[in-house]
């Protein structure tokens, strides 16, 4: 993806520090390690300052937003059908969780298991073709996963699934305040965040940025760029389904507007905004939509001119995003 | 006549029937450095797509080492030992200089699909990295990214990746194109020195590089091969002289590339 190079390429050579605190062994730089830090902090105090659902909803799309950056930032991939997974994976969760009585554990699970099987059935047919073609087909996957959601019986059509109980983490705690829920939400992302930074620093990850510097090259070394390509599609949409197994038990509720190709925008919109490529510029960018959409709202379709507008300058002004931009200042990867 | 490492017999490529490559059976002895020579639109290019199948061919069989890759996927080619370069400069150009050697060292793992695993255990590649790179003299860059390299060190850093894979044979697409004399110096010793024990089939448009370089040379005119033999006897052929050099080729030397 020309964008996606454009990110990396606006980032200056440096020489990598090493991480603070034996951050480094989880592939963090000295920068890295202070941003994960304050993350951390954020995390910790965010909910005795903020609205926790707020707070979840936004830990839901940076979980999202980070699994489609591993794609379009670490493999060069751009898929415009990513709302498949997400959406998808908020409709099993919340069945699971409701009809079939699942642990709130095992329900997210189950969404996660949903967006790996999708993932590996639309990533097989759609890494048969490159750049625009590949955002088409996967485009139009997710549009008849968004039909078979309006017309299957399991998925409550226009209604979705309503008064989904988030239930007892491991049969024990109750998750229904929304502060005890908030952990779990925080946990989610943290996990999924660190498991995505170390597949980025994995030797798959190695293969991965080789692919998405000179793929015909990496074919002359004899590797199946195919199966790498398949692998790390399948992980994104694994936690791409996760993410929106959460967000369903956050809400109770799973609805059409998760699995809907606008949410494939969104997510577009979030990590070009937070910065292509890289480690925290995805939740960085889910952050400033989110609230942007939670804070704006009082002037209704104007977030969406709003959006717009701040998608046209990202794309003319800032390639790099809010995060890309900033390690260019502070001459850091961040 | 020792044995052939690479064989084509019949090969063709046609592109809406339009014959890029036509019934071209070449032979290259193991152990030699065998240059591809002929004008722009001869085909050298398609072939070596063929051969290292980027490319399917239309008709003919190619056999390397003794077995039929006709039906291989370049892939699988390349892990028989047959590495190819590209006529653009092919280096990974955000990663490392180090790292792009070691991209390639790697591939002795088998496949790399622990995304679990920290990449501290490529940590191990290193050593043999950075005498890859010693060896191509590019130690000094090792932490530079490989894009900010000037060109010709770019080709030398490929040479060097594809040497980490320890290729029983490579393909070279043009290894001096659009290189100052100093550097074309540089890559001939290069290649001379990194040829023993190995073959090498080369397109070269300097017949200058050819001349000192190759043990026999394939003429390609529209895709047909017009002569084969050593470089003394081929720049002989008068049907090589009028469809290729044009005039004395002691005298069009180095200036072959247009």
């Amino acid at each position: 993806m020309a964008a996606g190079h454009a990110s990396v390429a606006a980032l200056p050579a440096l020489h990598e520090t090493p991480g603070l605190l034996g951050l480094s062994a989880l592939g963090f730089n000295r920068a890295q390690s202070i941003a994960f830090l304050a993350l951390l902090a954020a995390l910790i105090v965010g909910p005795f300052f903020l609205y926790p659902v707020f707070l979840m909803k936004l830990l839901c799309f940076a979980l999202f937003a980070c699994a489609f950056n591993l794609l379009i930032g670490y493999v060069g991939l751009l898929s415009f059908g990513h709302a498949m997974f997400f959406g998808m994976g908020g409709y099993v969760t919340a069945h699971a969780a409701k009809v079939w009585g699942f642990t709130p554990e095992l329900a997210i699970l189950s969404g996660g298991a949903i967006g790996a099987a999708l993932g590996v059935v639309a990533g097989w047919i759609a890494i048969r073709r490159q750049g625009i073609y590949f955002a088409m087909i996967t485009l139009a996957l997710a549009q008849m996963i968004f039909f078979v959601c309006l017309q299957a019986p399991f998925t409550g059509g226009e209604d979705g699934i309503q008064r989904v109980p988030r239930g007892h983490l491991f049969g024990i705690i109750d998750l229904s305040r929304d502060m005890s829920f908030y952990w779990v939400v925080a946990a989610v992302f943290l996990a999924g965040f660190l498991l995505i930074n170390r597949i980025v620093h994995s030797p798959f990850g190695q293969v991965l940025k080789a692919i998405r510097e000179n793929e015909p090259r990496a074919i002359s070394l004899g590797y199946r760029t195919d199966d790498y390509k398949l692998v790390a599609f399948t992980l994104s949409a694994t936690l791409a389904g996760i993410a929106g197994g959460t967000k369903a038990l956050v809400f109770g509720i799973a609805t059409l507007t998760d699995v809907y190709w606008a949410m494939s925008g969104e997510v577009v919109l979030m990590t070009l905004v937070g910065g292509l490529g890289t480690v925290f510029g995805p939740a960085m960018g889910a952050a400033v939509i989110v609230t942007m959409q939670n804070y704006l709202a009082e002037f209704g379709a104007w977030v969406t001119v709003i959006q717009g507008v701040i998608f046209v300058a990202c794309v003319l002004a800032f390639r790099a995003g809010v995060i890309g931009e900033l390690g260019r200042v502070l001459k850091v990867r961040l | 006549m020792a044995e052939s490492i690479l064989e084509t017999e019949g090969l063709t490529k046609e592109f809406l029937g339009f014959v890029a490559v036509g019934d071209v059976s070449l032979k290259v002895r193991r152990g030699s450095i065998h240059g591809l020579i002929g004008p722009n639109g001869a085909g050298k290019t398609t072939c070596f797509n063929l051969l290292t199948k980027f490319l399917p061919p239309s008709r003919g069989s190619i056999r390397f080492d003794g077995r039929d890759i006709t039906k291989m996927k370049p892939a699988e080619v390349a892990r028989l030992g047959l590495v190819r370069s590209f006529q653009i400069s092919a280096v990974f150009p955000h990663l490392t200089v180090l790292e792009n050697v070691r991209v390639a060292l790697q591939r002795a793992r088998g496949g790399s699909f622990d995304f679990w695993r920290s990449d501290a255990v490529l940590r191990g590649y290193d050593a043999r990295a950075r005498e890859l790179l010693e060896d191509v003299g590019l130690s000094q860059y090792a932490h530079l990214p490989a894009g900010q390299l000037p060109y010709g060190r770019k080709r030398a850093l490929e040479i060097a990746t594809t040497l980490a894979l320890d290729p029983v044979m490579m393909l070279l697409d043009e290894p001096t194109a659009g290189m100052t004399a100093e550097d074309v110096d540089r890559i001939v010793a290069l290649v001379k020195r990194v040829a023993q024990g190995r073959t090498v089939l080369m397109v070269e448009h300097n017949l200058k590089v050819v001349e000192g370089l190759c043990d026999t040379i394939t003429v390609l005119t529209r895709g047909k091969v017009l002569a084969e033999g050593p470089y003394a006897e081929v720049s002989r052929n008068p049907q090589v002289i009028a469809a290729y050099l044009g005039t004395d080729p002691t005298i069009s030397g180095g200036a072959g590339h247009g």
